[in-house]
């Protein structure tokens, strides 16, 4: 279990830095999947097979295709690498580097703890998490629905074309 | 790890890739049968050898990558749908014990691979940097992800009446009756899903040859074309053996007979399904497949979710 966790959590950061360092945004989003994918091998070794299956469905599946449909269709040559390349000083690092010190830090700190030994890997069933979400978690499901109908009413409303005849008799004055 | 697992793994990928490679020949054998003409009769008995002679020629081919490609995602793109499909098989249970991995969340586990196949159709289309491509690429974004809302959705009747989503126990639970009977209606639509999902002939709309030249993969040739090829095979055979793994009682039958060989006989049945609906269907338009998927199968599939989950809930009572 521990090799395995320590391999899939170096992938993980190494490609997350790529995902960061890369100028092309096509091989980012790349690297942005596989960081994805790591992260749900850690989920699965560490008792969440279910997340790790809706990580790898959702998030690698469905978001990050659309995201990469959606930079497919703004058709990003080699010009925005460059621009991307021109934004990427040296003097951007500090900010975002002096915020992860930090963290880091408290990491360290929290690590260092002397806290109780790791408790025992428990496997958790979908079954635990239904239950979970349809009992105490229920206003937030249903929160999420509101949003998602939103969303899904607003798509409608941009999505929806009128009927357009193209006919000179038919034609309506306004359109 | 015992001599039995390597067997068994080494065993799924001799019988898949070479499945896989079959198929060419008995797919154009019977096509040519339902379109009254020989098909490939010369090489070799009933001309099975073509496999062989067409493997050939793949690996000969001139492996070009265009300049104006973006060559490492080129070169990349058609090895995610192969080892995607391969993964998936993974969970399949071929017969009693043999089965590579006997996972509980093994019905989520084909859902994700099967949703990360699309990547390759994404990247082939995108890294190609053509027009047509690119166009195959987005057509077949937007479809897969459409058809595989409804296709989960579809699974999660054998789920709510199986209560799990070990495709092991999936099949052990259709001792009594094949999920085919009271799951009708989520068979249907995991089929035309997964038609979509393996954009199959009547739905090969990402490679469309009349109207995008080869879509996806028109620059692709040799052997990464050649990859493609083979994924597609081996996605019917994974929507084939799951299929039958989930409504037609996998490998369980008569006992005259080993578990596996029922199992592999079931599939044929459904890979044949799949040639047939290639010889018999014309192609839809491109937003009359996702006007059916969105307006047809995707209220149908919830329906069925929630008539199935209803009727569970009051035998149970």
């Amino acid at each position: 279990m521990g090799t395995a966790f320590y391999i899939a959590a170096a992938v993980a950061i190494l490609s997350t830095i790529m995902v960061i360092t890369r100028y092309n945004i096509m091989h980012a989003l790349l690297y942005f999947i596989v960081s994805l994918l790591s992260v749900a091998v850690v989920f699965y070794l560490y008792g969440a097979p279910f997340m790790a299956a809706l990580e790898v469905i959702i998030y690698a599946g469905a978001i990050m295709v659309l995201i990469i449909f959606f930079v497919m269709m703004l058709s990003l040559g080699s010009q925005t690498a460059g621009e991307e390349r021109s934004w990427m000083t040296p003097g951007v690092w500090i900010g975002p580097s002096i915020l992860c010190l930090v963290l880091l830090g408290e990491l360290v700190f929290l690590i260092l703890q002397p806290a109780g030994p790791a408790g025992e890997v428990r496997v958790v069933e979908p079954k635990e998490v239904g239950l979970s979400l349809f009992g105490p978690y229920i206003l937030a499901v249903e929160l999420a629905g509101m949003l998602l109908m939103a969303g899904i009413v607003g798509a409608y409303h941009l999505g929806r074309q009128k009927k357009k005849i193209v006919h000179r008799f038919l034609q309506t004055p306004e359109s | 790890m015992e001599a039995h697992y390597w067997w068994v793994i080494g065993g799924v990928l001799f019988t898949l890739l070479n499945t896989a490679a079959g198929l060419i020949w008995l797919e154009r054998r019977m096509l040519a049968l339902w379109q009254d003409r020989y098909g490939p009769n010369r090489a070799g008995p009933f001309g099975i050898l073509i496999v062989l002679a067409d493997t050939l020629k793949l690996f000969f081919k001139e492996d070009w990558i265009p300049p104006f490609a973006d060559k490492v995602v080129f070169v990349f793109a058609p090895a995610v749908v192969v080892a995607s499909v391969l993964m998936a098989f993974a969970v399949v249970p071929f017969g009693p014990n043999i089965v590579v991995a006997d996972m509980n969340i093994g019905l989520l586990f084909f859902l994700a691979m099967s949703s990360l196949g699309v990547y390759s159709i994404v990247l082939g289309g995108w890294a190609s940097n053509n027009k047509y491509a690119l166009l195959g690429a987005m057509r077949g974004a937007s479809q897969m992800i459409s058809y595989e809302v409804f296709m989960g959705l579809a699974l999660m009747g054998t789920v709510v009446l199986s209560g799990t989503f070990n495709l092991g126990k999936i099949v052990e639970a259709q001792r009594g009756m094949w999920y085919i009977f009271p799951q009708l209606l989520g068979f249907l639509i995991f089929f035309i899903a997964g038609i979509a999902e393996t954009h199959r002939l009547p739905f090969d709309i990402p490679e469309a040859e009349s109207e995008l030249v080869a879509g996806f993969h028109s620059e692709y040739s040799g052997m990464k074309f050649g990859m493609f090829f083979i994924g597609e095979y081996l996605g019917i055979t994974l929507i084939s053996s799951m299929i039958v793994t989930l409504y037609f009682g996998g490998w369980l039958g008569p006992a005259f007979l080993p578990g596996v060989i029922w199992f592999i006989l079931k599939t044929f049945v459904f890979i044949s399904v799949f040639i047939l609906l290639r010889a018999s269907m014309p192609r839809p338009r491109y937003d009359q497949l996702m006007e059916y998927g969105w307006k047809v199968l995707f209220p149908l599939s919830l329906l069925n979710l929630l008539g199935t989950a209803a009727i569970k809930l009051l035998i149970d009572k």
